[in-house]
Formats: structure tokens, C-alpha cells, sequence
């Protein structure tokens, strides 16, 4: 029952994966649908990373002294002048454990 | 030009950086599984046949939360529609393929290889075999995927909780989009996809992880008329 689930999950993902790879051709989007496709990952990532730092895990919003607001603040900041992926992580990491292991403890 | 093995070990290289967010995430998808009550083998059958991080880890919640299979199936499929747009972005640059090829590539697309494969694509539109480097960016993230998984099944609730591990996953997406924040053109599409998921985060079927993005390609659309 549940694997058979996961193999229908599983070709669903694959279609989203494969339908635009395999059945768009190049005639087929105009230059002005290609000037909005260079805007996916600004309008798509943030809906990875807001809800995963504003929205705590019973789905209610965070208070703002909390520990991922400021972790996420300074991985844009490092992020953005060190232009490092490492860096950024680690950064907002570490300072996200500083928060709840060191000040909030 | 760069050969096949050149543009494929380039893939690896750019998207190793990411490990650090994914194989924490992995392990930590793989002991939920665990935790939850699901069987392992079922638990890892899904890093093979969805491949898909966050969807897995909702698939499970739904499911041992009482569910039924339609809904978190559908949960699935909405979540990971926005592999459409990746492909809708990639087809340009994996045109000249053969279907066949297209077709086994398309099991690799995931979030962090679409945005790093993507990058590199922009600026080395010339080279003839640019589809080596999503192959690389897609294999190590998957094997990547597998490892950490099968190692969150096998520790289980090793896995202290207290760490906030999944934090790291925003942090891979900032480290992604954050060059990006120099353009207030796409500075003004990810406020509005961020402030949008957080107004729809209780949409049915985790939709807003669609609608958010086709709003702020609405508002890219509009912005770009604009600056005619």
C-alpha cells in the first residue's frame, strides 16, 4: 500500500521533472517568456527560505528575538560580501548555534 | 571548449559546496522516516523513487499523521511542481539532446544542481557539451542524497534534534539567490515570492510553494514592461 504510494509520488515528481525538459523546444517560448524564465530561482528559492525561517515548527510565526532571524540576517551579509556558499552556511549556522547554545542557554 | 569529463567534474566542484546543507538535511529526512514508524526499506525507497528532500519528509508527516495516500501524493506533486519551471528554463540549454538522453537527465534536476547548473550555463552558453555539468551536479547530489539518508534510517534518533540542523537548508538557498540581491529588479521578485509564501503558507497541499512563485513571475513579467 505505502510503496505503492511512494511510486506514484514518485512518477508524479519525474513528470514535473521531465514534461518541460522533453516536450519544449526552442520555437516554442517567445524572447519574452525567456526574459521572465531569467527570474526562477529569485521566484522560487525565497519560498524555499521564508518559510523556513519566519514560520517555527508548529506554523506559527517566529517572535522576533528569534535565534533563525538573526543566523539568516548574517548569512545574507556574509553571503553577500564573501560570495562563498561555505561561508554562508557556516556562518548563519554558527551564529544560529552561538544564539541557543551560548546567549539563550 | 571544455571535454565531457572537464564540464562534468566542474558540476561536482560547484555543487559540492551545497553537501554541507544537504547530507545534515539527508540524515535528518532518513530518521524522521525512522522515528515516524515507517518500515526503513520504505523510508529509503523513497530517496530512489522521489529523490525529492522536502516532499519525502512531507509525504512521511502526512501519511503517519493519518492522511490518506491520495492526499499526500497530491502533497508531492505540488510541492515538487516547481521542477517545471527548472525545466522550462533548462530546455533551452538541453535543446539539441536526444529524447532519450533528455528522459535520464530529467531524474537528476533537483533545486541546488537547476540553480548552480543554471549559473554556469548563462555564462558558457558556447560550450557544446554543457549538459555534462548538470549530469555532474545531478550525480553527486544524488549519491550525496542516498548516503545521508540510509545513514539517518540506520542512526535513527542518534541524531540529536537540539542542533536545528534543518536550519541549514535556508541557509543553502540565501547562499544561492544572495549575489542576486545587487539587482533590484530581483530583489523586488523575491520579496514578493517570499511575502507571498508566507501569506498562503496555509494553502492546501503546501501549495504556496507554487502559487508564490507564479505570483512573483507575474510581478517579474510586470517589471520587466516596465522598464521599457
Amino acid at each position: 500500500m505505502t510503496l505503492a504510494s511512494i511510486i506514484f509520488a514518485g512518477i508524479l515528481t519525474y513528470f514535473t521533472r521531465m514534461t518541460m525538459i522533453a516536450l519544449i523546444s526552442r520555437d516554442m517560448l517567445g524572447d519574452k517568456i525567456k526574459a521572465v524564465l531569467e527570474y526562477v530561482p529569485s521566484a522560487v528559492f525565497p519560498a524555499i527560505i521564508f518559510p523556513a525561517v519566519f514560520i517555527n515548527d508548529y506554523g506559527t510565526f517566529i517572535e522576533m528575538n528569534d535565534p533563525k532571524l538573526f543566523g539568516a540576517l548574517v548569512a545574507v551579509i556574509v553571503g553577500y560580501f564573501s560570495k562563498n556558499i561555505i561561508a554562508t552556511i557556516s556562518a548563519g549556522l554558527a551564529s544560529y548555534w552561538f544564539l541557543i547554545f551560548v546567549v539563550f542557554n | 571548449m571544455l571535454s565531457k569529463k572537464q564540464l562534468f567534474t566542474r558540476g561536482m566542484l560547484d555543487i559540492s559546496p551545497h553537501m554541507l546543507s544537504v547530507i545534515p538535511f539527508g540524515i535528518i529526512c532518513g530518521a524522521i522516516g525512522v522515528e515516524l514508524g515507517f518500515k526503513p526499506y520504505l523510508v529509503y525507497a523513497m530517496s530512489l523513487i522521489i529523490f525529492g528532500g522536502a516532499s519525502q519528509i512531507v509525504f512521511l508527516q502526512l501519511l503517519s499523521g493519518g492522511a490518506s495516500s491520495l492526499v499526500a501524493v497530491a502533497s508531492v506533486g505540488i510541492i515538487n511542481s516547481r521542477h517545471l519551471l527548472y525545466g522550462a528554463v533548462l530546455s533551452e540549454y538541453l535543446e539539441k539532446l536526444s529524447l532519450i538522453k533528455k528522459l535520464l537527465i530529467s531524474y537528476f534536476v533537483v533545486d541546488q544542481g537547476f540553480a548552480e547548473s543554471n549559473k554556469f550555463f548563462k555564462k558558457n552558453r558556447s560550450e557544446k557539451f554543457l549538459h555534462f555539468h548538470l549530469i555532474g551536479t545531478g550525480c553527486t547530489l544524488w549519491f550525496c542524497w542516498q548516503i545521508a539518508t540510509l545513514s539517518g534510517i540506520i542512526l535513527g534518533s542518534f541524531v540529536p534534534e537540539e542542533l536545528g540542523l534543518k536550519f541549514a537548508i535556508p541557509l543553502t538557498f540565501i547562499a544561492i539567490v544572495v549575489q542576486d540581491l545587487k539587482k533590484i529588479d530581483h530583489v523586488i521578485v523575491m520579496i514578493t515570492c517570499g511575502l507571498s509564501s508566507l501569506l498562503f503558507f496555509d494553502a492546501p497541499f503546501k501549495s504556496y510553494i507554487i502559487i508564490s512563485p507564479l505570483i512573483a513571475l507575474f510581478v517579474a513579467a510586470l517589471l520587466l514592461r516596465l522598464k521599457k
